[in-house]
């Protein structure tokens, strides 16, 4: 896989100017290979699930449901350099398909990188939702060792369907994690989503979001927990193409040690998008002098009767609150635990089922340690 | 028992404390008056360990334990409430999440058994009913859109599930109407008893006809000046702080 980061994008591409991918050529990366884990590395969750070991399925530790089978399918073109060298080395990936009127309930789609050499990732994932089709995608990617995980994932949501798509990103501490998320989203469907990053020297979770009917609705919201040298980078394009649709955007950086957040976020209204309702926010909270977070919000509006807001604000744990807590006998590290995870919980609206989000709130009391001590 | 000696402390270079001696012994209600600049928050913030102050001499113990050597969590657990003039704002933080932690945080540091979230629901509802508080108190934020008087009844309500065994009030009375003062001032007379004293800090009488304290001390200039019965803090409603500083 030599040829592999010859194609990589550069920062002066516009879209990579805060995120350098020049550390991946630190490495060597192979073809992974499969590997057995232990099951106890799964979550217990009650639902089906999904098993990827190294990119293989791993069919003993799956269960998987009629409407979900391993599947080597074409790749849609995208002009993104990410996404091109995922279509070029591609791996097998799940593909959903979702019936007309069918509440799938929920299933849970994990990828364990076991890499002893460094290994890159390909997956490819569809997601499509038929007419009036519910599913709850529970997302999870750890690992251990040094890789690269590069996946895409095209969604796709028929009239008034509705994906509840919960991310962790749990990657190891070395591993590298770039996401392309393609959402199509028909009339009145609804794609609500909600990324939460904790791992990963470096990551990217970029999504293309397309509202191609009336009445369409997303949520793209995410909370990203860092410390050390870790770099995490959320971009978001969120397209209306129809009118009387409307996108929210809740991203929230909590930023230790030397650690970087990026967030570009840019919505576009097309002329016929009228009575557009968009809104995007990005806060950080910045735990350390050395921490940094770049911030680039984007509008570009060609219909003339929408609602547009966003708004970026920058701060630091509040002193006075930590006074108050600890003179109630809470102790410091607790109490910026608290007020950290006041401050990311408006993010966190989005995640209503109720096993997702016993998950998720677990993985962020488990990232107490690395921004509180 | 609350044993302060010969406490001095500053803000950067301006000494604010300058020598207090003062004794509130167990089940006593204490009043501190004293005109503005007089060095009444900064003690309250002294004894509660908060940052910025620098203690340059003198003790402050309560029943012979060290408070000043604590960090302000431990003095909490040791039996310290403080009372804020300003009730900070936790956006994010709900009420019963916040008072039931900082319970749990006091139970643990004392080797006492925690409470879970039906056990402290059942103890703050009954709290909240003698108090005559709203019951939302418990489910919206921690003083996030609450008025001025909802903040000091959210401050006795914290008092009242932690129990402190000494509650400093720090200008409880400023901003509130005659109805919320009554509701504030019940709440104190109510863990009045043989294991709670308090140390009532403010500007005016007003609060003080409603928690009747046992002594009142004039604070000016750093300094106690004057001690009495409740009657003092009528003659300086009378008269004024006037020429108590020269005394």
């Amino acid at each position: 896989m030599s040829d592999l980061l010859a194609n990589l994008p550069g920062r002066h591409l516009e879209a990579w100017h805060y995120t350098d991918l020049k550390a991946l050529k630190s490495f060597a990366f192979a073809a992974p290979a499969p590997a057995a884990i232990d099951s106890a590395l799964l979550p217990d969750l009650a639902m089906n699930r999904i098993v990827f070991v190294n990119g293989f399925l791993d069919e003993a530790l799956s269960v998987l449901p009629a409407w979900a089978r391993l599947s080597s399918h074409e790749a849609t073109k995208s002009d993104l350099p990410l996404a091109i060298l995922n279509a070029q080395h591609r791996q097998a990936g799940i593909a959903i398909d979702i019936p007309d009127d069918v509440d799938a309930g929920a299933i849970l789609l994990i990828s364990i990188s076991q890499a002893g050499a460094p290994i890159a990732l390909f997956p490819r994932h569809r997601i499509s939702l038929g007419r009036n089709a519910k599913l709850t995608l529970i997302d999870i990617a750890q690992g251990e060792g040094v890789y690269w995980h590069n996946p895409v994932s095209e969604i796709s949501l028929a009239d008034a369907a509705q994906l509840s798509h919960y991310r962790l990103q749990d990657e190891a501490e070395a591993a590298f994690h770039t996401a392309t998320i393609f959402a199509d989203i028909a009339a009145s469907a609804a794609y609500e989503s909600f990324s939460l990053v904790l791992g990963g020297q470096l990551s990217r979770a970029e999504f293309h979001a397309r509202l191609g009917g009336a009445g369409a609705d997303i949520h793209l919201n995410a909370a990203q927990l860092l410390a050390g040298t870790q770099h995490a980078d959320f971009t978001s394009v969120v397209s209306h193409d129809a009118p009387h649709c409307a996108s929210r955007q809740t991203v929230k950086s909590v930023l230790a040690g030397h650690s970087r957040g990026v967030f570009q976020g840019r919505i576009e209204v097309a002329r016929a998008a009228q009575k557009t309702d968009g809104y995007q926010m990005n806060q950080a909270l910045l735990l350390s002098p050395h921490a940094e977070i770049d911030s680039k919000p984007e509008l570009e509006i060609f219909a003339d009767d929408v609602k547009c807001s966003h708004g970026a604000t920058i701060g630091a744990l509040d002193p006075e609150q930590i006074f108050y807590l600890r003179s109630r006998g809470i102790p410091e590290p607790e109490a910026r635990a608290m007020l950290i995870r006041a401050f990311i919980d408006e993010a966190l609206a989005p995640v209503t089922h109720d096993q997702a989000r016993a998950l998720l709130e677990r993985a962020i009391e488990g990232a107490w340690s690395k921004l509180v001590s | 028992m609350l044993e302060i000696k010969n406490l001095s402390a500053r803000i950067d270079d301006k000494e604010i404390l300058r020598g207090i001696d003062l004794v509130v012994p167990q089940g006593e209600i204490h009043a501190i008056m004293g005109p503005n600049g007089a060095g009444k928050s900064t003690l309250s913030y002294v004894l509660s360990g908060r940052d910025g102050y620098e203690v340059t001499g003198g003790t402050a113990t309560l029943n012979g334990v060290d408070l000043l050597a604590m960090a302000p969590e431990e003095r909490a657990a040791a039996g310290v409430f403080l009372a804020f003039q300003y009730p900070v704002e936790l956006p994010g933080v709900g009420n019963a999440n916040f008072i039931r932690t900082a319970l749990n945080a006091i139970l643990r540091a004392r080797g006492e058994p925690e409470l879970d979230a039906v056990a402290f629901l059942k103890r703050a509802r009954a709290e909240i009913k003698r108090l005559a508080m709203p019951e939302d108190m418990l489910k919206r934020n921690v003083n996030v859109g609450f008025s001025g008087g909802e903040k000091k009844r959210n401050e006795v309500l914290q008092m009242a599930l932690l129990r402190p065994r000494i509650a400093i009030l720090d200008e409880t009375d400023s901003g509130l109407d005659i109805d919320a003062l009554k509701i504030v001032a019940d709440g104190v007379n109510a863990l009045r008893g043989p294991d709670f004293s308090a140390l009532v800090i403010t500007h005016y009488q007003r609060l003080l006809d409603h928690i009747v304290p046992d002594y009142v001390h004039v604070l000016a200039n750093g300094r106690i000046v004057r001690s009495g019965g409740p009657e003092l803090a009528h003659e300086l409603e009378a008269h004024g702080y006037a020429g108590l500083e020269a005394a």
